[in-house]
């Protein structure tokens, strides 16, 4: 069973029914004894930095987090803000990130010919094609984006795939267990759910 | 060069979906559910749902059907309509909608706008306006499915809506709605040369050709179109399409 992270910010439901899409078990939680149990967690997040670390801290969830993914190292996939959230720190708010992957959350660049947020269809490339995760998505692959911010990992080894929107960034990246996807995987037509069928199964 | 979006703009009447000439003449297309599984199948970029009754009857959303077509889509889906309250757009977001889309509310006050963009993110908060060209006074944007005039101008419209923390401008034109002759070009540019978020064009495509005008000449960032996507040959037959393989860029 896949425990969506429910800390009362955006929209969780379509996540679920991708998953449920895809005959896959999820549940929309906040519940210690189901995030307890789960195989994977999905983390995800929508709006500002500040107010998604808020939510989380003051869910009371992220020691079970910590103790699930740092220490008993079940795989997680966090969406969007939820996979900012895994880094230091973010260029928009002052909260402190998770920390767990070495990466900090910048602005993107304001050019006159491309307006922020980042909003639509964004073709991604690999940058680790053997990796699990990717193997059954389509080389044409694009995602759907909704972002004014993204992820810079200190270690390029990190990033999964890149995207370009004025400047090349990190589309989704991975440390170990956790994947951090800045796109919508769950709003991302049939590319989106190859990825979460590859998650499903375990990456 | 980034992807532009190219949106069927979906209007609701009650259960169903119709299609407008000129925010009049309404003409019943079919069931929404079923509309939203072929656009589906076509892997359309985005949908917007418009619910054209709610603000003019002064009533809430439809939550159920909100949330039984918001459940079906596999592509960001935007929803407006009779939303005035804080509380409506938390009921939507939790309904399975990325977006909200505010017209008629933000005529009055902005609270709601602001609201929402503090809790969900400005990305989530469509500021909509409606615009007719008038003889004597140029553009004018119009309230309520185009039937209250707004006070504004409507470049004070669009900025109060920025400032209040909408994360994109959807720029439709009353005149051209149903038309299928072409995009309001020179409104698009009008409000595309005033704001740096998003502008999504609506009201006039008929043709891939359009849309593209609308992006060429007229700056949008997104393109938006209703009969284009549910219409088929001169005698409209109704027949859901998407253009495909379209890529358009800018």
């Amino acid at each position: 069973m896949i425990a969506i992270i429910d800390y009362s910010i955006g929209n969780l439901a379509s996540v679920a029914n991708m998953f449920k899409h895809l005959g896959v078990e999820c549940e929309i939680t906040s519940d210690f004894e189901t995030i307890g149990r789960a195989d994977k967690i999905v983390l995800p997040g929508n709006g500002a930095f500040d107010a998604c670390m808020q939510g989380l801290r003051s869910s009371g969830l992220i020691p079970l987090l910590e103790e699930r993914v740092l220490h008993e190292k079940i795989p997680l996939l966090g969406i969007c803000v939820g996979a900012q959230m895994l880094g230091h720190s973010s260029a928009e708010g002052s909260e402190p990130g998770l920390g767990w992957i070495d990466m900090k959350i910048k602005r993107l660049p304001s050019l006159t010919y491309l307006r922020i947020p980042h909003m639509g269809w964004c073709e991604v490339k690999r940058s680790a094609p053997t990796h699990p995760l990717l193997q059954d998505l389509d080389d044409d692959a694009r995602f759907y984006f909704v972002h004014s911010y993204y992820m810079e990992p200190a270690s390029l080894q990190d990033v999964l795939l890149t995207a370009n929107y004025g400047l090349n960034f990190a589309a989704a990246v991975c440390v170990k267990n956790m994947i951090g996807v800045q796109f919508h995987p769950e709003k991302s037509h049939r590319f989106g759910k190859q990825l979460l069928k590859q998650f499903s199964r375990g990456v | 060069m980034a992807i532009v979006r190219v949106i069927p703009c979906l209007l609701l009447r009650g259960r169903g979906l119709v299609k407008t000439r000129k925010f009049k003449d309404s003409v019943y297309l079919g069931d929404p559910v079923n509309a939203v599984h072929i656009f589906n199948e076509k892997e359309v970029d985005e949908l917007i749902l418009l619910d054209i009754d709610a603000s003019r009857e002064g009533r809430e959303p439809d939550y159920e059907i909100v949330a039984e077509i918001a459940g079906e889509c596999f592509m960001p889906i935007a929803y407006g309509g009779g939303i005035k309250t804080l509380d409506q757009v938390r009921k939507l977001i939790r309904c399975g909608v990325e977006k909200i889309v505010i017209n008629s509310a933000a005529t009055e006050s902005t609270e709601v706008i602001r609201a929402a963009a503090d809790l969900f993110g400005s990305q989530a908060v469509v500021g909509a306006i409606d615009v007719k060209k008038t003889l004597l006074y140029g553009y004018k944007a119009f309230a309520k499915s185009g039937t209250v005039e707004v006070k504004m101008k409507l470049e004070d419209h669009v900025g109060s809506l920025l400032t209040a923390g909408v994360g994109e401008i959807f720029i439709n034109s009353i005149d051209r709605d149903g038309v299928m002759m072409g995009y309001d070009l020179q409104l698009i540019r009008h409000v595309a040369n005033m704001v740096s978020v998003p502008v999504v064009a609506c009201g006039g495509a008929g043709t891939v050709e359009h849309l593209k005008q609308a992006v060429e000449e007229g700056g949008a960032t997104a393109v938006a179109a209703g009969s284009m996507f549910v219409f088929h040959g001169k005698l409209r037959g109704i027949l859901i399409n998407y253009p495909q393989d379209l890529r358009l860029e800018r």
